[in-house]
């Protein structure tokens, strides 16, 4: 009983168990089908890259993953959400294209200017627009909500602007490399490693983490310990943008190509859901971002497992979002309360039995 | 301090606004029109997803230059059909002569048309159709026959696999679909079944929409190839989507296209895919013809001399492999 109970009430207990809801449907949906039951975990390679289910999830999932990072230190420091950053990856892919492309082209197969500076101008882009969500969030103090709404829809449209209306095709086998494979395993998997990889160590051995946090549970009274909470938040808007900028580079490096218009659609949902499903709260403070990580998984988790089902793309999101539903309902402190309240009732009549 | 910031977001918003203004051709009509007499036509365009809907815009700007006798007020869509509701009822309000519409969908169109109607502006439905009550609703429809293109891709693997003497063979079959409820979508998925239905031994694995998109082909692809060990022909309902086809095969190592492996049978029949077609990546390619500004520009000077126009008429197309 001891044990269990040390288990659950472990930090990341929760997010950690979803995760596994989510894979043992799959366990149980091949085992029903009579296929191998953990069909669903083989890694095999074939054609010298790893493939298999997990790498799927693991290599669809890393935008959000990028985009989570960010997301959790936005939430964390100023209580509120980027809606954004689905808008920015689009606005970041395109100015990378329109640079690597030049100004106007629809396809090209030669580069403009160096790889290296065509990506750099994309992330910096995304530099760019989080640095004007922050300026406005942290010294004109607007609520996060509202300054993100600016870029949200404007970000597209300014996307749109650089490619001159249409698609921008890069058709350089270069370009295609941050969308594809680096030896055996997917380079997206690489970047969002690295970027998770950067930022926690950032956290951990910097007082940075401390201090996002302090800023988060009460702006006031860390300036008065001597905090500098606006430059803290602006800083994490400027972090939100940078990954939003990467996950833009990586969305349109998949297809060598700038769908301003599909780029990054909705991907602002599903990064504030990441976060929520790792357990933390969205109304800042304390926060683990290995929980929002875990969380972004999840989502790209359930949209396969529902592929897997069967189930149409065109319906998918309303099973995502019954399963979103039960998942959060499970992570809810009133819902966390009646299990307790449960659990005591229980021991309180083993007892009394006892006795 | 604050004044300056405010001034700066004026300013920002300002030349924002600008900016879009340009792009969308959002110029209005009334200078010089009337002393050459051009013929005015609202072209509402359903976006710029794929390249062939690149070519298909290209054609119409080519016809309907002011050396043609016509000024062209082209909206973009941007794939959303509340701005297409939008860009017709702008037309109206500026008193186009007339309305060339691509409709991203099928329904919900009674109420505008109707407003267009009223307002006596003949709408021109091009490429995609529409369903309303009241067929009064347009003047004519011109565009590609989705289904007939459906049909001879059916017939084309039929006579394929018989050179091949694979005729016997169980074929497993996949489809990338477009979105659904559009008319290619609908037209060519209904072709395809219909030789399919007559074909005993071909099984349709499964059909999953892709969006006529490469991001979302390529994300349903990669599930079709773990699914389903051993894919025969995968159907992809437009050049992008054959493209991310393309890609998740050649990750995954399957052998696919003319030398042997996955049949790929792709439409719209773009450049880039008739290049693919040369390098053999694509087995055939059904056309669907882009250049639809022609035709439309023929069927307005029929009407301004008064003379009557069918109410559908096809484009020539063809294939190829």
């Amino acid at each position: 009983m001891n044990k269990v109970k040390k288990i659950t009430g472990m930090a990341l207990f929760l997010p950690v168990f979803c995760m596994l809801l989510v894979m043992l449907v799959n366990v149980i949906y091949d085992a029903a089908n009579g296929n191998f039951a953990f069909n669903f975990f083989t890694i095999s390679v074939r054609n010298g890259i790893l493939y298999g289910r997990l790498i799927d999830i693991l290599n669809r999932g890393s935008e959000i993953a990028i985009l989570a990072i960010g997301m959790t230190l936005v939430v964390s420091s100023s209580a509120g959400t980027d809606i954004s950053v689905g808008s920015v990856m689009s606005l970041s892919a395109s100015f990378c294209c329109m640079l690597l492309a030049g100004y106007g082209v629809a396809s090209a197969s030669t580069l403009a200017m160096p790889l290296f500076l065509g990506v750099l101008g994309g992330i910096l882009m995304g530099c760019v627009c989080g640095a004007f969500n922050g300026f406005l969030v942290a010294y004109l103090n607007v609520q996060p909500m509202v300054a993100t709404l600016i870029l949200f829809s404007a970000a597209r449209a300014i996307g749109l602007l650089l490619c001159n209306n249409v698609i921008v095709y890069v058709r350089n086998d270069s370009f295609g490399f941050f969308g594809s494979f680096l030896g055996p395993v997917p380079t997206p998997i690489v970047i969002a490693a690295l970027c998770i990889l950067v930022i926690s160590l950032l956290l951990r051995y910097t007082a940075l983490g401390l201090y996002i946090q302090s800023v988060g549970i009460n702006k006031k009274a860390s300036r008065i310990a001597g905090l500098n909470s606006e430059k803290i938040i602006f800083l994490c808007y400027i972090v939100c943008g940078l990954c939003a900028g990467i996950a833009g580079i990586v969305a349109s490096s998949r297809i060598t190509s700038a769908d301003s218009n599909n780029i990054g659609l909705n991907f602002e949902l599903d990064a504030i859901l990441a976060v929520a499903l790792g357990g933390n709260s969205l109304g800042g403070g304390k926060f683990r971002l290995a929980g929002s990580i875990i969380g972004a998984y999840t989502i790209q988790a359930i949209t396969t497992t529902l592929y897997a089902l069967g189930v149409s793309t065109e319906q998918a999101p309303v099973y995502k979002a019954i399963v979103v539903i039960i998942i959060v309902t499970i992570q809810a402190p009133p819902f966390k309360a009646f299990m307790k309240r449960m659990s005591d009732k229980r021991q309180l009549s083993k007892g009394g039995a006892a006795v | 301090m604050k004044k300056q910031i405010c001034l700066f977001i004026c300013i920002i918003l300002l030349l924002s606004g600008c900016g879009r203004l340009e792009t969308n051709d959002h110029v209005e009509p009334d200078s010089g029109q009337d002393s050459k007499n051009l013929i005015v036509v609202g072209l509402s365009q359903v976006g710029s997803e794929s390249d062939w809907r690149l070519a298909n815009t290209r054609s119409y700007r080519e016809t309907f230059t002011e050396e043609n006798g016509y000024y062209l007020i082209f909206e973009d869509a941007q794939q959303k059909q509340e701005n297409q509701v939008k860009a017709i009822r702008n037309f109206i309000l500026q008193e186009v002569d007339y309305i060339v519409l691509d409709a991203i969908a099928e329904t919900g169109w009674d109420a505008v048309l109707t407003e267009a109607k009223e307002a006596g502006i003949p709408v021109i439905l091009s490429d995609r159709f529409v369903q309303v009550e009241d067929d009064s609703l347009y003047t004519c429809w011109i565009g590609s026959d989705f289904e007939e293109q459906g049909r001879q891709a059916g017939k084309w693997l039929k006579d394929y696999l018989k050179k091949k003497g694979r005729d016997e063979e169980i074929i497993n079959i996949v489809t990338l679909q477009g979105t659904l409820d559009s008319t290619a979508q609908i037209g060519r998925t209904e072709g395809f079944r219909q030789v399919l239905e007559e074909q005993k031994n071909w099984t349709m694995l499964e059909q999953q929409p892709g969006e006529f998109v490469q991001a979302k082909a390529k994300e349903v692809m990669e599930y079709f190839l773990k699914t389903y060990p051993d894919i025969d022909v995968v159907v992809c309902e437009n050049d992008n989507m054959a493209f991310g086809a393309i890609d998740v095969m050649k990750e995954a190592g399957k052998s696919f296209g003319k030398k042997g492996g996955i049949i790929v049978i792709s439409f719209d029949a773009t450049d880039a895919a008739l290049e693919a077609v040369k390098r053999g990546e694509i087995n055939a390619d059904f056309e669907c013809n882009p250049l639809l500004g022609p035709l439309v520009d023929e069927n307005i000077k029929k009407l301004e001399a008064g003379q009557e126009v069918e109410k559908i008429q096809y484009v020539d197309e063809t294939y190829y492999d």
